[in-house]
């Protein structure tokens, strides 16, 4: 087994899917160099520029063309290149791809998978940082997975690819290159839907996903060491559909519930996840349901200062964490 | 603006093709004018249709090889469902919305034509976003070897739209297998066409993305056809994409939920009425010894009890189930 980063892995998830069914192709702004990231490196030679296709500068069209071809035996992989470049697509994307099938009451379906790097903390500004996901969990017909490690992100992709429905596929561009997995080479899937226990605990459950991931489970040791705080770090992976049951279950067990998403506090996906722990988890609760977000200011500022400032960070959870545990 | 005037032997249509034709431009104006009546009734909370286009969607679709090609229509396109082989008892299970269409079960509003046999794409109601997946489909034939070839219909005021620009220049780019045809009708809604572009002909544009834009009597329907059929020879052959700009006029209001008295002038639908494209069919098939008032009138009788026998199925077709409002959101596991 192969040591990997997290865009190694995406990369290896469509070179895999690609030379498995000759009906998968890769589409988008840059992907037949490489694209900006490296993400489709090397598939453009592997597989010719039929199967890894520079499209014309034009969100819309990437995504609405892909629909069309989904329709007519291709499976495209569309990528967008910075989720901030998606909107121009979102009519594409909502009112076409997530409503295809539930319109044509199941006689057309769109196997698209939409990629697109998403997620602040690396000096982008407000138009290379942005949060998506809330927008799209928010649609039925589409399924919404944020990924934040190597491992995941392969067998999750993989997953999308071979989905006969649209899935918006966000990968946390921070963490693209954050850290090395083993990573099999071997074909593997994992679930879309199916949230994970990344890291174990009794004091408090902790649901997150993407970048904030990696935060969480930094500072869930931090409260460890230093206040003896136990800390059950749960991964959504998938925000849509998304796993109630293994934060419930986790909830039942811990009393106490922390929600740390990236996006702004007011409308994010973790505002969801809190609503139904406070409604369907009611009666196991021991404090409020917490919620660990970025202020309502457009993310993230483009300086150091003012993107430390606006971000949760491995500190702002810790102390989130202490405060509810005193509770 | 092209139109025809020449002897319909030289067109390659037959004798009964032609009938064909006027028959399918007679069967779609019966039934749009039936829905408009039954929406009156009562019956039915909305309705679309696309009395006045007859000649554009008829001439276009007519072009295709139905079941082969590919179909995105637009919500006006009766005569295109009608002519790659929806039939009117489909159209009506539709606009009364009633379980068993196949366009949407009762999902969608009217006249938002599906069929997955007959490569009718679903559509949506946004302005031009189908035409994008026209160009997919289009795409997908190409990268496959398919010689397949996608058309797609939409209105004046879509030209407008970016998804429009985006369509054409990448199935330009591409050389695409796609035919473009634009029912200009004059109006978005109350929006005249002077006020949606600065250009005379919007087939014009096409050369800005690489391939031709032809401008046509939409009117006329052996003229419409004949540049349907050369744009679908020429996509065939892999000689790339067609704009075809179909210049017709609407002679309804935009909707049931439309009142057009207040933004066009009696005068000017008066002037277009007599441009009639099915009169004006039946006159040039008169003229040329291949229709007398008998064969008409035993065309319009069959077209009414088309119409009717449609009609009376549907009104006894029941409603969807309500528990089905939760499925297909996704795709279904086999038996479920």
């Amino acid at each position: 087994m192969a040591e990997k980063t997290m865009l190694e892995a995406v990369h290896d998830a469509m070179f895999d899917e690609m030379k498995r069914d000759p009906r998968v192709l890769v589409m988008g702004e840059d992907v037949g160099g490489g694209g900006v990231f490296r993400a489709t490196q090397g598939l453009s030679e592997e597989f010719g520029p039929d199967r890894c296709i520079d499209t014309p500068l034009a969100e819309s069209a990437i995504v609405g063309v892909a629909i069309g071809a989904s329709l007519n035996g291709i499976i495209p992989v569309a990528e967008i290149q910075f989720a901030d470049f998606i909107h121009p697509a979102m009519d594409q994307i909502v009112s076409e791809a997530a409503r295809m099938r539930y319109r044509s009451n199941g006689g057309w379906g769109c196997p698209i998978t939409i990629r697109a790097p998403y997620g602040g903390g690396i000096h982008g500004g407000p138009y290379h940082s942005q949060s998506v996901e809330a927008i799209y969990g928010h649609v039925p017909g589409l399924k919404v997975v944020c990924v934040a490690t190597p491992y995941d992100a392969k067998g999750l992709l993989k997953s999308a690819i071979r989905d006969p429905d649209p899935v918006i596929f966000l990968e946390h561009k921070r963490a693209y290159r954050l850290y090395r997995q083993d990573v099999p080479e071997d074909d593997y899937t994992v679930p879309i839907g199916v949230a994970e226990v990344k890291r174990k605990g009794k004091d408090i459950t902790l649901v997150t996903y993407g970048m904030m991931l990696h935060h969480s489970l930094q500072a869930a040791e931090t409260v460890q060491a230093e206040d003896g705080v136990s800390v059950e770090v749960i991964d959504l992976r998938t925000i849509s559909p998304l796993d109630k049951q293994t934060f419930l279950k986790s909830v039942e067990k811990t009393g106490k519930a922390l929600v740390v998403y990236e996006d702004n506090l007011t409308g994010g996906f973790g505002a969801e996840v809190a609503a139904i722990i406070a409604q369907e988890g009611f009666e196991f609760l021991d404090g409020p349901v917490t919620r660990i977000a970025s202020p309502d200011v457009p993310i993230s500022p483009y300086a150091s200062v003012l993107e430390e400032f606006v971000l949760p960070n491995p500190e702002k959870i810790a102390k989130a964490i202490r405060e509810l545990a005193a509770y | 603006m092209v139109s025809v005037s020449e002897p319909p032997s030289e067109l390659g249509l037959s004798d009964d093709q032609l009938l064909d034709i006027l028959y399918k431009m007679m069967l779609a104006r019966a039934t749009g004018q039936r829905e408009r009546m039954l929406n009156r009734m009562g019956k039915a909370p909305f309705a679309v249709s696309g009395e006045g286009h007859e000649a554009t969607q008829v001439g276009t679709a007519y072009a295709l090889l139905p079941g082969k090609d590919w179909v995105v229509p637009y919500y006006r396109d009766i005569g295109v469902a009608l002519v790659v082989g929806q039939t009117v008892r489909d159209l009506m299970l539709e606009f009364l919305a009633r379980g068993e269409n196949v366009s949407s079960g009762g999902r969608n509003m009217p006249s938002h034509f599906s069929d997955p046999k007959l490569r009718i794409v679903s559509g949506s109601a946004p302005v031009g976003t189908q035409i994008l997946h026209a160009v997919g489909t289009a795409f997908a034939s190409k990268l496959r070897g398919l010689d397949e070839v996608s058309m797609v219909w939409f209105g004046d005021g879509a030209t407008s739209e970016g998804d429009c620009h985006e369509g054409m220049n990448f199935a330009g780019v591409h050389k695409l297998p796609v035919v473009f045809v634009c029912e200009h009708n004059q109006y978005a809604i109350s929006v005249h066409w002077t006020k949606q572009m600065a250009v005379e002909n919007v087939a014009v544009r096409a050369e800005g993305y690489g391939f031709p834009g032809v401008t046509v009597d939409g009117n006329d329907v052996l003229a419409v056809y004949r540049a349907a059929r050369e744009a679908v020879d020429r996509a065939r052959r892999g000689e790339g994409p067609t704009f075809i700009e179909a210049k017709t006029y609407r002679l309804v209001p935009h909707t049931s939920d439309d009142d057009d008295r207040r933004y066009r002038p009696r005068e000017e639908v008066e002037e277009w009425s007599k441009k009639d494209p099915i009169r004006r069919f039946q006159a040039y098939l008169e003229e040329h010894g291949l229709l007398d008032a008998k064969t008409r009138d035993k065309l319009a009788k069959k077209a009414a009890e088309e119409v009717d026998a449609a009609t009376d199925y549907a009104e006894k077709a029941p409603p969807p189930d309500p528990e089905t409002a939760l499925r297909h959101v996704f795709k279904e596991e086999e038996g479920e």
